[in-house]
């Protein structure tokens, strides 16, 4: 129909669409479809993301523990008796094992509970770090050697695994480290309310710990090493970012040097972030002697990752300041520091805000870089800014982890146990993440202004 | 002082009462990169006097009147030739910091272009860089005096704290005017103040040019001719970068010396 000539075919009712629009509502529908399509697609995936983090993590934020009272024996834990802490210091945790074990098993013997198995079997359900923290407990205070006190200690990761749904009386048959004795008993102690599952500070401020005892291993040091790296990547690259775009974007003068730069900036920005790792290898650790490990050196290297998406989202927003208002100060006889400084900057700073903060969660999130300057050590010593333990560079600070190296490290130890401590780090570094977008939109209400 | 009567072209209005030469410009050109925009022009700008500059767009009038406080400076392709002297200085002299002069030769822009802060704000920027007052009270002072001056006063006195960029456009320009007093200017540029204007604001604006001339020497660049017949004394006629006339506003409009001017003022070309 359509295809005939205007000139013979000259009434056409606007009730009846013609081919012409029918095909192009059609594409404008398909168009739609895909674009719900895609959108559903991204839901989808962010849902099953969620769904699989939240599900295998949250139980890290749960620890089982068990509460019994423990008696502290003299002859064993002070034999000279006179109370000396560096003396006590000597008896190590293998000391404590069996003042714990022992203890139990005359509490279970006056409760009148049989455990039905040995007494090795049983102090096989405590976590291993368990005497590490009555040492911990007696040495902080030596009164309590002699006496009886009501601890609560962890229980190991299979027990605790049990009340998780992680273990199962099935996987316990073909499980070494657990007998479905051991949980038949613990079932039976968290029915007595000697065992409970409950929320714990513990997994967000203990150190790591070594593969055998997952119920111990904490972020604690990886939380400070990224919290440490953030300061120095945000005292280094805000202010060099935001020089940088000022001096390209203002002053300096439009020549192929410049254009290069500028090149250059946009092409650093696309750099693997495992490049970086290698320059800091080469540069902080190999030629500068800066300790290995220290959140110096990994703030370094990130400060460098994140300073070309500082320097494009800053310059960015400068241009983005109408030129009116940088003729209106010059006309009025302002310099152009003057003008940059009292008026294009003010009215740039949400848009470098922003960039900052993208660029500094990016740099959190981070991990292949930290990987080559050795920030992948298994660290149990709080680190403090001004290291205490060096004596090259007292300044570097000691050696430290960072959040998304503990999580890689995690997911390479064999117990499952460590799926969860895993995933439960990603949500502390997804809240993280959030808390910091949440600024960025904040910052940007705060100083957001019409013109 | 220099001689106010260098260029045979430029008599005096006998209507007003102009005293003497405040910025003489010879021989300027103005290229940007290779695009010659302005040819060996020749202006005069008169003490107590408003100037307009006419022709059709493109023609240079606006690129020379960025000339006289040197706002062409920030665009890096640009090159300026000739003399241009303020009181007898050259402008372009190597010891000349612009910013300097553009205290003395202020400028007001087409589109109305306040500072995002308050009203109170934008009018003392200038004196405060220029650290024109003593103390807040000064301050407050000269605020008062340049919003009276460019009548904006009575219409914001209760909501100086009250964004600048909150008010009307005519509004608006009257308050960048008002900013550009404040700095006690002697020369005041004005680039087509009144393009962004409706009728009503554009003869506030045209009313507050009449009544600047008391103090100030204005420069306005318009593309009214029946504006510049209103407000000017002296008016020069650009055309492709040449100046083609330039005499007392009178003259221009009653008996132009150059055809090109009658055919512009008449609307054959533009």
């Amino acid at each position: 129909m359509t295809d005939m000539p205007i000139s013979t075919a000259p009434k056409r009712s606007l009730y009846a669409q013609d081919a012409r629009t029918k095909k192009r509502n059609r594409a404008e529908t398909r168009f739609r479809v895909y674009g719900m399509a895609a959108v559903i697609t991204g839901i989808i995936a962010l849902i099953v993301l969620l769904t699989s983090i939240l599900g295998n993590g949250l139980s890290a934020f749960q620890q089982t523990y068990i509460s019994y009272p423990i008696t502290l024996s003299e002859d064993r834990l002070d034999p000279e008796g006179n109370r000396d802490p560096a003396e006590m210091a000597a008896v190590t945790t293998f000391g404590y094992l069996p003042v714990i074990a022992m203890s139990l098993q005359q509490h279970l013997e006056a409760e009148g509970i049989d455990p039905g198995m040995g007494g090795r079997e049983l102090a096989a359900m405590l976590s291993e770090e368990a005497p590490a923290q009555i040492r911990a407990m007696v040495l902080a205070n030596p009164e309590l050697v002699g006496t009886t006190i009501d601890a609560e200690i962890l229980v190991g990761g299979r027990i605790d695994g049990f009340f998780k749904g992680r273990v199962t009386m099935e996987s316990a048959e073909r499980d070494r480290n657990v007998s479905p004795a051991q949980l038949v008993l613990a079932q039976q102690l968290a029915e007595l309310g000697m065992m409970e599952t409950r929320f714990n500070w513990d997994f967000i401020t203990w150190p790591d710990a070594s593969g055998s005892r997952p119920e111990a291993a904490g972020l604690g040091v990886a939380i400070i090493g990224s919290f440490y790296m953030m300061l120095v990547v945000l005292a280094l690259a805000l202010p060099i970012g935001v020089a940088a775009s000022i001096y390209l974007e203002e002053f300096a003068p439009k020549n192929r040097l410049t254009d290069l730069i500028e090149v250059n900036i946009s092409n650093l920005a696309a750099v693997p972030s495992i490049v970086f790792g290698i320059l800091g290898l080469a540069v902080f650790i190999n030629f500068m002697n800066f300790n290995q490990s220290s959140p110096l050196v990994g703030g370094l290297v990130l400060t460098l990752m994140t300073l070309p998406t500082i320097i494009i989202a800053t310059r960015a927003s400068l241009r983005a300041v109408p030129p009116s208002i940088r003729q209106a100060a010059l006309g009025l006889g302002a310099s152009k520091m003057q003008s940059i400084f009292h008026h294009v900057l003010p009215l740039a700073m949400p848009g470098i805000l922003t960039g900052t903060i993208i660029g500094l969660a990016q740099a959190l999130g981070e991990t292949a870089p930290l990987l080559l300057i050795g920030m992948v050590a298994f660290v149990r010593e709080y680190p403090d800014f001004l290291s205490t333990h060096s004596n090259t560079f007292p300044l570097m600070g000691d050696g430290a982890t960072a959040l998304p190296v503990q999580v890689y490290s995690w997911t390479q130890r064999s117990d499952p146990a460590f799926v969860e401590r895993a995933s439960g780090a990603i949500i502390v570094l997804l809240v993280f993440l959030l808390m910091m977008n949440l600024i960025a939109i904040l910052l940007r209400r705060r100083f957001e202004r019409r013109w | 002082m220099e001689g106010s009567n260098m260029n045979d072209m430029s008599q005096i209005d006998q209507g007003v009462a102009v005293d003497t030469l405040k910025m003489r410009a010879r021989g300027v050109d103005v290229y940007y990169g290779d695009n010659h925009a302005i040819k060996e022009v020749d202006v005069d700008i008169a003490d107590k006097t408003v100037t307009a500059f006419i022709g059709p767009s493109g023609c240079g009038k606006s690129t020379f009147l960025r000339v006289l406080n040197r706002m062409n400076d920030t665009i890096d392709i640009c090159r300026v030739e000739g003399d241009v002297t303020l009181e007898g200085e050259d402008i372009y002299d190597p010891k000349v910091d612009p910013v300097q002069l553009r205290a003395k030769v202020g400028m007001v822009f087409q589109k109305p272009n306040p500072f995002p802060k308050s009203i109170f704000d934008n009018v003392a920027y200038g004196p405060r860089i220029h650290g024109l007052a003593q103390n807040k009270a000064d301050l407050e002072n000269i605020v008062e005096k340049s919003l009276r001056r460019a009548a904006l006063w009575d219409e914001v006195k209760d909501r100086l704290t009250a964004p600048g960029t909150g008010l009307s456009g005519g509004q608006q320009q009257r308050l960048c005017i008002a900013r550009a007093v404040a700095t006690s200017p002697e020369v005041l540029l004005m680039d087509e103040p009144c393009s962004a204007l409706d009728p009503i604001a554009t003869a506030q604006v045209e009313e507050l040019i009449d009544e600047l001339r008391s103090r100030f020497s204005v420069v306005i660049v318009t593309h009214s001719m029946q504006q510049a017949a209103r407000v000017s004394q002296k008016t020069a006629f650009f055309h492709l970068g040449n100046l083609v006339e330039f005499d007392d506003t009178d003259t221009i409009f009653t008996n132009p010396s150059d055809p090109r001017t009658e055919s512009y003022i008449t609307g054959r070309i533009g």
